[in-house]
């Protein structure tokens, strides 16, 4: 917890020196493109981040600013940052767990069968599509399953999380942004399921040789019963770790796929905070991935433990 | 001489690694001799508009809707891809190496600081870094191999840290400081060619996630505008993805050619450099 505040302060002081380091002054930086017409306006940021006191002044009072969640105003939407940011939210967490669960489900599979299968076909196969989806781009992989599915085929939408100027409700809602959330949740997922896959394999090809998995089926249990009670659950660990390293990346990753598919979420907020040089907005969304980052890793640790009894927290 | 001889036979006995090393030789030579391959600027206007692969005999790949020949482009880019993928790793390796090893050698405090710094870049969404560095800064191909490398050094310096931790406790570096053999000199002579084979390892598939890095950022528009990169060519033919979608398909596999060459010479270097995980 404490080390995860420092954090925080150490990238809103990061975000503070760029504000400084950027071309032009300050003020404009945190006005955006909108701010040099506006006189009245500029004299209240200067005024609110005390922008005409000396250097610890003003990164006291932007760090003061911070930590009452005053991020400051998107002057182009003339709303506050932090709400701009709560509404982007949801789809944001829609997205990542969709393609999180997707990726990790499907690595686990394909995974599973690669080890139990190793050195065949099946694991040929399975190791290079891994292999190739390691190395498709995101926003290639995005823009090649709209010509397929949405272009040639039609069977699903191509932009947006709802069909617009529909209302519908309860279960046809849902479905509608499940039938939106398909093809991002493909193209985001595609990197970490390769990721997934060859992690799985590896750590099932390690714990399938070890004593204890001999002696189950020394005992008689069937080769299911050893691969899912007894490989399987040792072999997620690695895993759940995955997941808490790649979150970072995976919201790197919802920029692009988000830009791809118009899907209004915080990577689509950043990308169009950065065609409006709404810096006070980028920053605000760097600093909000980043505590997101952290977030997710407390979370991880305790999924470990109930993972693994024999970690306790705390202690090394 | 000797080393090396021996190194490739370890490296050539995965087949796939062997491949991976063709292919990404295969690219070199590509980028070397792209003013052979294709005269002039891949800007230029050189045939008709939208012409799709093979349509017209000396548009293999066809145009884009500039009457820009996209064969032109993608062996252009190579240049942009591999320039910057390997410029932001060096500087990502410069950095990381410096920081690790004077963490890694040094211990206590200094160590603390130095790894509770990496610990907070790492927590940063690296790609989400780059883009708010590339944005302030506007976009060059300087600014972008520093986001780049800014971004990306964190692992480095761990994996050296970890390799100066066990290493200076060991019999020839104790040798070297009864010696009376100055710390610069330690580190330099005897503790870092030691600890670079992960790092070498580890730079094959940095360079391969620079190059999809700097892909992501041409195809938001922050590529430096002005090469043609890949990322750049698929941001131009987005806009006609429903009637030519080529112009999106052609450089985004020559980006998978190449990433994925890269990703396969760096589990050749793992497997042919650490004999303990050979075979697995």
């Amino acid at each position: 917890m404490w080390q995860g505040a420092i954090t925080i302060v150490a990238i809103a002081i990061f975000n503070f020196c760029l504000i400084h380091m950027a071309p032009g002054s300050p003020v404009d930086v945190l006005a955006g493109e909108s701010g040099t017409a506006d006189p009245a306006m500029m004299e209240e940021l200067t005024r609110r981040f005390n922008l005409d006191q000396p250097f610890h002044v003003q990164l006291f009072s932007y760090l003061w600013n911070m930590a009452q969640l005053n991020l400051g105003q998107s002057y182009r939407d003339n709303q506050p940052v932090v709400t701009l940011i709560l509404a982007r939210l949801p789809a944001t967490l829609l997205l990542m767990a969709s393609a999180i669960g997707a990726a990790f489900l499907f690595g686990l599979l394909l995974g599973v069968v690669s080890a139990r299968f190793v050195g065949r076909a099946a694991d040929e196969g399975i190791s290079f599509f891994a292999l190739v989806s390691y190395a498709t781009p995101t926003f290639w992989s995005g823009l090649m399953l709209i010509t397929l599915f949405s272009v040639k085929l039609g069977w699903l939408p191509s932009s947006g999380m709802m069909t617009i100027g529909s209302d519908k409700t309860g279960l046809a809602f849902m479905l509608d942004v499940g039938r939106h959330l398909i093809l991002p949740t493909l193209s985001l997922s595609l990197f970490y399921m390769a990721i997934y896959t060859r992690l799985m394999r590896a750590s099932m090809l390690e714990v399938y040789g070890l004593d204890y998995v001999r002696s189950a089926r020394a005992r008689g249990l069937s080769e299911a019963r050893v691969a899912f009670r007894h490989v399987l659950r040792n072999a997620l660990l690695p895993m759940v770790t995955m997941v808490g390293v790649q979150v970072g990346s995976i919201l790197g990753g919802s920029v692009v796929v988000e830009t791809v598919y118009g899907w209004p979420g915080l990577g689509r907020l950043a990308f169009e905070s950065v065609g409006r040089r709404d810096y006070n907005l980028l920053l605000a969304i760097l600093l909000f991935s980043s505590v997101m980052v952290i977030v997710t890793n407390l979370v991880v640790d305790i999924i470990y433990t109930l993972l693994d009894p024999r970690i306790e927290h705390g202690k090394k | 001489m000797g080393g090396l001889i021996g190194f490739w036979r370890l490296y050539r006995r995965r087949r796939m690694a062997v491949a991976g090393a063709s292919a990404l030789l295969g690219v070199f030579l590509v980028a070397l001799l792209a003013a052979v391959i294709s005269p002039g600027d891949p800007w230029d206007m050189a045939g008709r508009p939208l012409l799709w692969p093979g349509q017209e005999v000396g548009f293999p790949f066809g145009t884009d809707v500039l009457g820009r020949d996209i064969l032109a482009g993608v062996v252009h880019g190579s240049r942009v891809s591999l320039a910057i993928g390997f410029a932001a790793t060096m500087a990502a390796l410069l950095l990381g190496v410096t920081i690790g090893a004077i963490a890694g050698y040094f211990g206590g405090y200094v160590d603390d600081v130095l790894m509770r710094f990496t610990e907070i870049v790492q927590t940063i969404p690296s790609f989400l870094l780059i883009l708010v560095l590339v944005a302030i800064f506007s976009p060059s191909a300087v600014n972008i191999v520093i986001a780049i490398s800014v971004s990306t050094w964190p692992p480095v310096a761990r994996l050296v840290r970890a390799e100066f931790l066990s290493l200076r406790e060991r019999e020839f570096v104790q040798a070297c400081i009864v010696l009376g053999m100055s710390r610069p000199r330690i580190i330099l002579t005897q503790v870092l060619p030691n600890s670079l084979a992960p790092v070498v390892v580890i730079s094959s598939v940095m360079v391969a996630s620079a190059i999809l890095n700097e892909a992501s950022l041409a195809f938001l528009g922050l590529g430096d505008p002005n090469i043609m990169s890949w990322g750049t060519m698929i941001s131009i033919g987005r806009n006609s993805l429903r009637t030519a979608w080529y112009m999106v398909a052609i450089p985004g596999i020559a980006i998978i050619i190449t990433v994925m060459a890269l990703n396969l010479v760096g589990e050749g270097l793992n497997d042919a450099l650490n004999p303990r995980l050979r075979g697995r």
